[in-house]
């Protein structure tokens, strides 16, 4: 008996370029085909087959999304913002991030608008922040800076550098945030400064004031 | 060789006629009555959890049948918390072993392990019976290591045996007879039972509803398909002689 | 497009392989219903690998952890339910359709000359899976699976000597415990499923070697069409059978959809009321009963009074289909062409492989005991007296060319 590889090379027919393309079909009778019809039903099986496929790979690409769990964790976070001192700052876990509530000065306020030449993006225009903290201080009420403390860069978390001409990052240093992975530095506001690594400036998570001493971090109103 | 088809094709159905059990009535099940569901989630909050858990059923899946989280946390959250909490249990192991003997079991899943009409006759089968620990027995489930915690609602049942000739032979009948009543009436007490049946079996497979009505939705559409394929494979296969 | 055809081919035989292997592999023209299973075990094995990769991603193979894990795959990851829905019922699927697949061997003689080693393949598949759904059934780590894996793992307790080592050395304790649970996991993710891979490119290999058996049990290859060497009852594979195993994928999937969403438990044959229970060491259930496709064997461990001669027995009733293909001395393969004798003996063997399917599920009472006995009594027949009545049945004559019907 002769390999079944041999045989296949004998019949040496037109390559289907395109899928389903008959070859060796020489001996079965094609003669009276409807070429129509058969393309017509090819083309409805694929379609309806695609739509197969996708409709199966919703669900497990749908899975991957963050679970109950993790939303029941990330669910919005309390904060008592009446034990902070001016100049200083508490964090608390949001969505398992690092968030920074800081008191501001009022000396650290003045200082904001004089450095709006220096940044990248002043307006914050770029950056992601709600709405109602899109505004010279990115806060709600000014004193309260609320912030995702993770540098726009690659991740890491920033240092408070509140000194104003801080020996280590030079004279002319404004006072704010400085990343000591890569160097990025941010003001008071964490705005991102221009020739640094970091594109924008930092994070601001919705929040609300419940009370004047508190806040919660995760929610846009009372409400929700 | 038709036959043998047949009989393959019928396996499943003969295992399927194998089973059997005790006659249990049937539990009212009603996974689209939000009404019977939402009374079943206050009772079983209310007089359930404070000795056993549903650990890994959180408070907002009352959300799916139509409750606010608003309404969950006051009245169904007596203890406090968020809605994605778990519903945990107060009372420690150690001491729940202590004082029944055994730790009460996770309902979670309770429903699903014992099927719905079994807890429908759990719940109303207690009765008062001094030779054990407790003094309550109950007739599905013998020396049961549960009190009768409903007791007030339903009344205190006591077991009564006769004898009766059926067919020619003198049978014991075991019934259960209502002596002293409870708060409510024995129809109150069924739909009662009922209700917090329908919300544990519900709680046991909270996904169910969206179970059937995707599934009735894939079956269309491979009933679809399946007439494309075969028009498709009856077309080519013209060509085989 | 042709371009990049031309420069991959120049690289890889990717159109030769396509050729030899679909277009133009020749396959008998008169393939059945019985001839659907082959696709769909390898669509169910698919089906199993893309549910159990997104099942790996949330599960915990941690004592501790594990049912949790798995009731937070239901409840809380997002169609969760159906990821797992889908793999449990795909494993009982695979079973059943491996079951008649390998009927469908058995009927039209696919493990006879030339075909051995197909067969001896696939019976190494089917064992690879019956170890990959036994480790699998541990892993939710209810009351069924653990003392599922208990008593199974007992068994090889019943070697002389070294069993009750052995068994240690399978758990890695004195019990089932987490170490079991974990080097099971290990298993049933990557060591089983690699070696099931090998194995099924090892059966597919040795089939395109040789070629498909059919219903007729002919060897097509032994009537070429001179002018261009292809066997004349011999069609393309491709387009005819893909589109033709088309219609078997989308009624099966009509099927197991119906199962997934409708009867996901199906009654408790899939998933056992029980293993809702987290595994308690403490307290055995009061029925341990194993899932449905072990239950034949398991009907004949418990039908014999010695413990060593039992474990033997349950053994052999699943080596024994390795011996079939030198069994039958039959000079014909299909039950077509064969006599009454095997037809009788055919019947026989399937009426007590699904009694000893259901008495497996049945309490061990004397009763059930003497018919389980019986029936396995059958079952050995069929296989034993084999080389015996195949030899004296009188076979019908086998036609030329393959039939039609």
């Amino acid at each position: 008996m002769p390999s079944p590889i041999k045989i296949f090379r004998v019949a040496n027919k037109k390559w289907p370029m395109y899928g389903l393309a008959v070859t060796g079909i020489e001996k079965m009778n094609t003669d009276g085909v409807d070429k129509g019809k058969r393309r017509f039903l090819l083309a409805a099986s694929s379609v309806a087959g695609g739509i197969a496929v996708a409709g199966t790979a919703t669900p497990f690409v749908l899975s991957m999304l963050p679970s109950q769990r993790a939303l029941a964790a990330g669910a919005p976070v309390e904060v008592d913002i009446s034990k902070i001192e001016p100049g200083s700052y508490v964090t608390v876990a949001w969505r398992g991030k690092p968030v920074w509530v800081t008191y501001r000065t009022q000396a650290m306020l003045e200082q904001l608008p004089k450095n709006d030449p220096l940044l990248r993006d002043p307006n914050s225009n770029e950056s992601t922040q709600p709405d109602y903290c899109k505004n010279e201080y990115r806060s709600i009420k000014p004193q309260y800076l609320v912030h995702v403390n993770i540098c726009t860069h690659l991740g890491c978390a920033p240092l408070l550098k509140k000194q104003v001409g801080d020996p280590s990052l030079g004279a002319s240093w404004p006072g704010g945030f400085f990343c000591p992975c890569h160097g990025s530095r941010y003001d008071m506001s964490v705005r991102v400064f221009k020739d640094v690594p970091a594109p924008l400036n930092m994070v601001i998570p919705p929040y609300v004031y419940k009370t004047d001493s508190r806040i919660i971090i995760g929610q846009d109103n009372i409400h929700s | 060789m038709k036959k043998l088809i047949i009989l393959f094709l019928l396996a499943p159905l003969a295992v399927f006629a194998a089973q059997n059990g005790p006659h249990l009535d049937k539990a009212p099940i009603n996974f689209h009555d939000e009404a019977s569901l939402q009374r079943g989630a206050r009772d079983f909050t209310n007089y359930c959890l404070s000795c056993h858990s549903a650990q890994n059923v959180r408070y907002e899946l009352l959300n799916h049948i139509g409750l606010s989280n608003q309404q969950i946390e006051k009245n169904l959250m007596a203890a406090g918390g968020k809605v994605g909490d778990k519903m945990k249990v107060a009372m420690r192991p150690q001491d729940a072993k202590k004082w029944f003997g055994i730790a009460p079991p996770d309902l979670g899943l309770m429903a699903r392990v014992k099927g719905p009409d079994w807890l429908y006759a759990y719940l109303r089968d207690f009765y008062r019976d001094d030779s054990t620990q407790t003094g309550w027995n109950n007739t599905v489930y013998p020396k049961v290591a549960m009190p009768d915690v409903l007791w007030a609602l339903q009344g205190t049942q006591v077991l009564q045996s006769g004898t009766k000739i059926i067919d020619g032979r003198t049978v014991t009948i075991h019934k259960l007879v209502l002596a002293k009543p409870g708060k409510m009436t024995p129809a109150q007490y069924n739909a009662f039972v009922g209700d917090l049946v329908n919300f544990m079996t519900y709680m046991g497979q909270p996904y169910h509803n969206k179970q059937i009505d995707v599934g009735i939705v894939v079956l269309l559409f491979l009933g679809v398909l399946f007439v494309l394929v075969y028009m498709l494979k009856k077309e080519y296969w013209k060509d085989i002689h | 497009m042709k371009r990049l055809m031309n420069w991959i081919d120049a690289r890889f035989p990717l159109t030769s392989t396509w050729k030899s292997q679909v277009t133009e592999y020749y396959a008998p023209k008169n393939f059945n219903f019985w001839y659907f299973f082959g696709s769909l075990a390898l669509l169910v094995l698919v089906i199993q690998i893309v549910s159990g990769i997104f099942l790996t991603m949330n599960y915990k193979p941690d004592s501790a952890l594990a049912f949790n894990s798995v009731e937070y795959i239901m409840r809380d990851v997002k169609w969760g339910w159906l990821i797992r829905y889908i793999h449990s019922t795909g494993a009982s699927m695979f079973f059943v359709v491996v079951y008649l697949h390998m009927f469908r061997g058995i009927i039209y003689g696919s493990y006879k000359k030339p075909r051995e080693l197909i067969w001896i393949f696939g019976m190494l598949i089917f064992l690879v899976l019956m170890a990959e759904a036994f480790m699998g059934y541990l892993l939710p780590w209810g009351q069924m699976s653990y003392w599922g894996a208990q008593v199974i793992i007992s068994l090889f307790g019943a070697i002389p000597v070294v069993g009750g080592a052995i068994s240690t050395w399978i758990r890695g304790d004195f019990v089932v415990s987490d170490a079991t649970l974990n080097r099971f996991f290990a298993f049933h993710v990557i060591a089983l499923p690699l070696i099931l891979l090998g194995l099924v490119v090892a059966h597919l290999v040795a089939l395109h070697e040789v070629g498909s058996n059919n219903p007729d049990g002919i060897e097509i290859k032994e009537h070429l069409d001179p002018e261009t060497g292809i066997p004349l009852d011999g069609i393309p594979f491709h387009p005819y059978y893909t589109i033709k195993d088309l219609v078997g994928v989308v009624a099966f999937l009509f099927i197991f959809s119906a199962i997934v969403f409708f009867a996901p438990t199906f009654g408790g044959h899939f998933l056992e009321a029980n293993n809702f229970l987290p595994a308690n060491p403490m307290k055995t259930p009061p029925t341990i009963e194993p899932v449905w496709y072990f239950t034949p064997y398991y009907a004949i461990l418990r039908a014999v009074p010695n413990k060593l001669v039992g474990v033997i027995l349950m053994g052999l009733s699943v080596v024994i289909y390795f011996f079939v293909p030198w069994l039958d001395r039959s000079p014909v393969k299909s039950v077509r062409y064969r006599g009454v004798i095997y037809k009788t003996a055919l019947t026989l063997f399937v009426i007590s492989f699904l009694a000893l399917g259901f008495l497996g599920t049945c309490p061990p009472t004397p009763t059930y005991v003497m018919i389980t006995r019986f029936f396995g009594t059958l079952y050995f027949g069929f296989f034993l007296l084999m080389p015996w009545y195949t030899r004296i049945d009188k076979t019908k004559p086998v036609p030329e060319r393959v039939t039609n019907r």
